[in-house]
């Protein structure tokens, strides 16, 4: 393995060992899940048609929501002992680190996705099994753009003031398109249809993901460096 | 200075001129009547506005990679002004669609895109007001506005897919088609006038921004060299 | 080793650095003493190419680093007031990532030599969350040693040691600078082991005031010089 893929590598491991040990954020985040479908159920019940209707919109407001908290949050742990600065010692290509942060995000965002999905597939008769294979393609190219950007501005914000609210004010109108995109997928997914009929909206979201992180890769440098 | 209020006065010439082309000028449109003019207003202030947001891009690429504060103070001065403008944009077109839809707001895609746009920028100008070291200011935005403008195309693709999804008949825009060559006209003298009135609120702001930075420099080396003869007395 | 030039720095209106210029070479050490605020910190982090200066020249083991940080970074190693330590992580899985970070090689057997070198083998698999001030300094130490820093600069670091870990830090130092490294401690308490110091600068009100050897400097000529500076309490006069 490169330099580079190992420095990579051992942020991802790091962050996963203290998630594990410390069982901050995985844990309050699942349960945010849960909480976020008594709401959906609360505001939009209880006729049920209208929320299966509704799901696809739903399920991205609730991973957003989760973003929210969950990404924004991943630099923030640097900030103990100075960790951060240390970040910024270390020689060679900053953007290893980005990747690490980012694999990191992502394995969060699944498990919450994970979740949510199951949970209502048995609260609302969503055949969610079926449709595996389609249905995982649109969650994995949605979040992979919410998680690119969601940890460029979560290491953007770490540092700055009243961070809780600039993250979301950031990050909200730049994925839009995704939301947009990943929305139209997951409603196709749904309904049985087979993807390549979703075909423009496809190639939005996969030319969107490789816009998002070729740019969180070349501008991550500017964020760690003086 | 002197160059600076030169281009105001050719704004101004330009803005009046494009009045009375919009107003004098180009023929009353047959279908929507008067109120399709204030397209001479929306046009070019949509256009001056994804003009100010590409001198962002320059401006934030232009400072990662030299790291003079020239092109950061370009950065921030456009896109101050370019939320102004795309503010514009929206008022004027949510006021050209109360008489024509009969609500102050649709979803069509320019709106939607434009709204969007708005939301991208005023998120940049308020990580601005937060980040308190100057240079970390300047780094954090220009990694923001580089992003937000490599983002407007996919906003407007997107935006544009979904409106056709749920209304694929509606008229989007103020402008009529075909578009009759009066109309070009005075579309293209204001277009001129708000670009020369952009120009102008730029270099002004610009030079706001340097005076600024000179005043900070200049008591930051008094207090300096304040401290340094001090101490020479105390030896 | 470590070549500045006409460092100048200044925050918005204040003007914290001022034509400061240092040469510390090869196999010495340099002591950085000053009053509180008097921009050591800042001059650290501008060494430690953490900082950009307003202008000026910095040369860090042969690289430019204000046009290569990245570079130069290869070659330094810092211990400043943050550990940089991972409290959920333990002494092993903390010195496992930084090495991995600057590039080393992480293999057990290797921090593990590491941890014995600074006394910590002991608490290897501990949470770091329940170490003193005095092993995370060391452990900190720990991490400079698995890496290639050749440079060592340190901000304050007796803080918080008790005697036997102000005299181990000083050893350390001592054989650092006999491996070849260069080394600059800031502190603004000049009573605490400074053995290892061949050059003093005194650094008041973002100039360098004083800059000569000191190795036959006694403490009460250090002390005099000082007041003489400053206010006697670390104040500017």
């Amino acid at each position: 393995m490169s330099a580079y893929a190992r420095r990579a590598w051992i942020v991802l491991w790091k962050d996963l060992l203290t998630e594990r040990r410390s069982k901050d954020s995985l844990n309050a985040l699942l349960f945010f899940s849960l909480l976020l479908l008594f709401l959906f159920e609360f505001a939009l019940g209880p006729d049920r048609e209208r929320i299966r209707a509704a799901l696809p919109g739903l399920f991205w407001l609730g991973f957003i929501l989760a973003g929210l908290l969950g990404l924004g949050r991943t630099f923030v742990v640097e900030r103990e002992n100075d960790c951060w600065e240390g970040l910024r010692l270390t020689p060679g290509d900053k953007s290893a680190v980005y990747l690490g942060k980012l694999a990191g995000n992502l394995v969060l965002m699944a498990a919450v996705e994970v979740v949510l999905l199951a949970l209502s597939s048995l609260l609302y008769d969503v055949p969610v099994f079926a449709v595996a294979g389609p249905l995982a393609v649109a969650l994995a190219l949605g979040t992979l753009g919410v998680a690119a950007v969601g940890t460029l501005f979560g290491a953007l914000t770490a540092q700055v003031r009243a961070r809780e609210v600039l993250f979301p004010v950031l990050l909200l109108p730049a994925i839009v398109p995704l939301l947009l995109a990943a929305v139209s997928l997951t409603r196709a997914a749904l309904a049985g249809e087979p993807l390549r009929e979703a075909g423009a909206w496809l190639e939005l979201l996969a030319a969107a993901d490789v816009v998002y992180v070729v740019v969180g890769l070349l501008t991550f440098e500017f964020i760690l460096d003086a | 200075m002197n160059a600076t209020r030169i281009l105001g006065w050719l704004a101004a010439a330009g803005l009046v001129a494009g009045l009375a082309a919009g107003f004098g000028y180009a023929p009353r449109e047959a279908v929507q009547g008067n109120v399709q003019r204030i397209m001479y207003l929306h046009v070019p202030a949509v256009l001056t506005a994804y003009l100010a947001f590409g001198l962002v891009l320059v401006g934030s690429v232009g400072y990662l990679a030299t790291r003079r504060p020239g092109w950061d103070r370009l950065a921030a001065a456009a896109a101050e002004i370019g939320v102004l403008f795309t503010g514009v944009t929206i008022a004027s077109g949510s006021i050209w669609g109360k008489p024509t839809w009969g609500v102050w707001w649709t979803w069509d895609a320019r709106l939607t895109s434009t709204a969007v746009l708005f939301c991208v920028y005023v998120g940049y100008l308020l990580l601005r007001a937060m980040a308190e070291d100057p240079e970390a200011r300047a780094r954090y935005a220009a990694v923001v506005g580089i992003l937000g403008a490599v983002n407007i195309p996919i906003v407007h693709f997107s935006v544009k897919w979904w409106r056709a999804l749920h209304q694929p008949s509606t008229i989007l825009g103020p402008e009529p088609s075909p578009i009759a060559q009066p109309i070009l006209t005075a579309l293209a003298v204001n277009a001129v006038g708000f670009g020369l009135l952009f120009l102008y609120f730029l270099a002004r702001r610009i030079e706001i921004a340097r005076l600024e930075e000179d005043r900070d420099h200049r008591s930051a080396l008094s207090f300096g060299s304040g401290a340094g003869r001090l101490e020479e007395e105390a030896r | 080793m470590i070549s500045a030039r006409l460092l100048r720095r200044s925050f918005g209106r204040a003007c914290v650095l001022e034509d400061v210029s240092l040469e510390v070479g090869a196999g010495s050490c340099l002591a950085l003493l000053g009053p509180n605020g008097a921009g050591k910190t800042t001059l650290l982090r501008i060494l430690a190419t953490l900082l950009r200066p307003s202008s000026g020249q910095l040369t860090v083991a042969g690289v430019d680093a204000l046009r290569e940080p990245a570079l130069a970074r290869v070659a330094i190693g810092v211990v400043a007031h943050g550990s940089y330590l991972y409290e959920e992580l333990s002494a092993l899985e903390n010195l496992r990532f930084w090495t991995v970070m600057h590039g080393g090689d992480a293999s057990p057997a290797r921090l593990r030599a590491a941890l014995v070198q600074v006394e910590l083998d002991g608490s290897a698999s501990e949470r770091v969350r329940t170490f003193s001030a005095g092993m995370k300094r060391r452990l900190a130490l720990a991490r400079v040693v698995l890496g290639s820093a050749r440079v060592l600069l340190l901000d304050e670091p007796f803080t918080g040691l008790d005697q036997q870990g102000r005299k181990w830090l000083n050893d350390f130092l001592i054989a650092f600078k006999a491996g070849g490294g260069a080394v600059v401690v800031a502190t603004h308490s000049f009573a605490t082991g400074l053995d290892a110091a061949d050059r003093l600068a005194i650094l008041a009100g973002g100039r360098i005031a004083v800059d000569r050897p000191c190795a036959n400097l006694s403490w009460e000529e250090i002390r005099r010089l000082y007041a003489s500076l400053t206010d006697g309490d670390g104040s500017l006069a």
